[in-house]
């Protein structure tokens, strides 16, 4: 049941992006930047945080989940140590994924080469 | 004043060729190119942009092995890319000691090229060369975005074409037969109709086409006149675009038009309305067309050039996408 | 824009083939919903393996990072995409992909100026716009909280 409903608020989440796309010719560099951002709102103002309780990896692995984490990382830091937190929380939180995929990206630019499409 | 210029002297396309990749060499004009690269189309090359330097001057040998000349018989060599700076062309015959202009004209090089080359014979050169070319991995790096980034293409979009084409242009004609004469030419002008969506090329310039075609008929003659009327690169949507513009001028091109995007990519999947980029038309005149004319099949052909003259940080700044068509008149002649 | 070139965009845009919508968003909901599904199988197997709820969540999306970077290299992952559109791009995948392919791609430029600059033409945005954003949230949110 878990797994039924990260998958259909995942594949929802991908729907509206689908649509955005083929609607309104967005470039996905920009539905990247618009899903971290709606993410931070969503988190912000309180909507974000139930339905990552309730999907699971459906609210966690989209974009919008990179955004709920750096807002709830910036909420727990303010709270727990003031207006540092500000500048702190959002990037602490982030730091896994945005880690990992600079690292794995400049790695793989040493092993693979582009190839003919 | 936009009119067309009838060459005075004989200027004939002595010889051309042809260098293409591996999907071009699957099309139905693959067996007509006169190299190709089945494999990787890295040419051999370890970056994209050698690679395509390398297709130039395959098309360039190739050419002038045809023609029975050397290259120190080239007077002025006309030649161009889709790169910054042209650098496919400036890298390809930095070693050749050919004289050199290098062009932008985007899509519309290989027929811009063609004219100018035809015009340093007419002021009484005696052999020039026209070559350009495009590299879908080079181009893709350039306008759009990474080789290995996931997304999807429009139906609208097309699809740049990995080939190059080289063209002998001379007023002397050694080989006996039948040889292609340039016998008119016409520069087009610059049309920005307001078309900003880069995956719609063929619509940014099938107005410019149409322009330089009821430009040229203005000055007499019909399109039934001609055995072909071939543009360089508007897909299927330009091309249908432009048919439906000359139409609404009362000019019925459509039993006589075709265009290189469409014929190169025919019958292939996956390359959504047609191909695009220098080498798309530089290939299909270089192989099809002028073999046609010198076999005898066509006689009178109307070459229309296509190119969108716009380059990324324009696109980002949200400005249209200008068109751009040149016209090249070949007639085949008994020599 | 003259009025004849607004007909004329107007025309262009109507005669233009449109993308297969529905098909897309299908395939979309499909493949987006199957990775958030691992991704949510990661969680729990980074969970059992003593992760804390928060490591684990991040665990998830770094093996996820992990599989699209290595799909990219070889060249796979843009044949899925092409396929999945957004279904890709939107979960984490979509990310790990733009950064892999820039660095791959500028490789021929160099480490410097090649993959260390290019690495961010997609991740930069993302990076920074992701962080702004929850910088000026931080500031509501203190300013709500703590002056009131």
């Amino acid at each position: 049941m878990e797994y039924l409903r990260a998958f259909v608020v995942g594949g929802a989440l991908c729907v509206v992006a689908q649509i955005l796309i083929d609607k309104t010719r967005l470039s996905p560099a920009r539905i990247l930047v618009a899903y971290v951002v709606a993410g931070v709102i969503l988190g912000g103002i309180g909507v974000y945080g139930p339905l990552a309780d309730f999907a699971g990896g459906g609210a966690s692995t989209p974009l919008t989940g990179f955004g709920y984490l750096i807002a709830d990382g910036t909420k727990k830091a303010v709270d727990a140590e003031g207006a540092v937190g500000i500048i702190k929380g959002g990037i602490t939180a982030a730091a896994g994924g945005i880690t990992a995929a600079l690292l794995l990206g400049m790695l793989a630019s040493l092993v693979f080469r582009s190839k003919m499409k | 004043m936009r009119k067309p210029f009838k060459l005075k002297n004989k200027v004939y396309i002595a010889a051309s060729a042809s260098a293409a990749g591996r999907d071009e060499a699957a099309g139905p004009l693959g067996d007509l190119f006169d190299v190709t690269d089945t494999a990787d189309n890295r040419f051999g090359e370890d970056t994209w942009e050698k690679a395509e330097s390398a297709m130039q001057r395959l098309a360039l040998d190739a050419a002038l092995r045809r023609a029975g000349i050397g290259a120190e018989e080239i007077d002025a060599l006309f030649a161009g890319d889709l790169l910054d700076q042209c650098v496919s062309s400036n890298y390809a015959h930095a070693e050749s000691g050919i004289p050199y202009l290098g062009l932008y004209g985007a899509c519309s090089t290989a027929a811009e090229g063609m004219i100018l080359a035809s015009l340093a014979c007419e002021a009484g050169l005696g052999t020039c060369a026209a070559v350009t070319s495009s590299h879908f991995c080079s181009a893709e790096r350039q306008f759009r975005f990474p080789l290995e980034y996931g997304g999807q293409r429009t139906p609208t979009s097309q699809w740049t074409v990995t080939a190059a084409g080289a063209f002998i242009i001379s007023r002397e004609r050694r080989a006996g037969g039948v040889l292609p004469r340039v016998t008119e030419i016409m520069p087009g002008r610059i049309v920005d109709r307001g078309i900003s969506d880069l995956s719609n090329m063929g619509a940014a310039m099938a107005p410019a086409a149409a322009d330089t075609l009821l430009g040229y008929f203005e000055s007499g003659g019909e399109p039934r006149d001609f055995d072909l009327i071939v543009t360089g690169d508007l897909g299927r949507e330009g091309s249908d675009i432009l048919r439906d513009l000359c139409a609404a001028s009362g000019l019925d091109i459509a039993p006589r038009h075709a265009d290189c995007g469409l014929m190169i990519f025919d019958g292939c999947s996956d390359k959504h309305a047609g191909g695009s980029g220098c080498g798309c038309s530089a290939a299909v005149m270089a192989s099809d067309v002028l073999k046609n004319v010198r076999n005898g099949t066509l006689c009178n052909v109307l070459f229309v050039g296509t190119g969108a003259l716009m380059s990324p940080l324009t696109v980002n700044q949200g400005a249209s996408i200008p068109g751009i068509a040149h016209l090249v008149h070949i007639t085949g002649e008994e020599v | 824009m003259n009025a004849d070139n607004k007909t004329y965009a107007r025309y262009a845009e109507k005669r233009a083939k449109k993308s297969p919508v529905l098909q897309n968003c299908i395939r979309a909901f499909t493949v987006g919903g199957a990775i958030c599904s691992v991704g949510h199988a990661l969680r729990t197997l980074w969970s059992a393996a003593g992760l804390s709820e928060d490591n684990s969540g991040m665990m998830a999306s770094v093996t996820l990072i992990f599989a699209a970077v290595l799909l990219t290299g070889f060249g796979r992952f843009d044949e899925i995409a092409k396929y999945a559109g957004a279904g890709t791009l939107v979960p984490i995948t979509g990310f790990a992909n733009a950064v892999a392919a820039t660095a791959i791609e500028s490789r021929s430029e160099g480490l410097v100026a090649g993959v260390g600059a290019k690495l961010f033409t997609v991740a930069g945005p993302v990076i920074v716009y992701g962080v702004s954003a929850g910088a000026i949230y931080g500031a509501v949110y203190f300013v709500l909280t703590k002056l009131f």
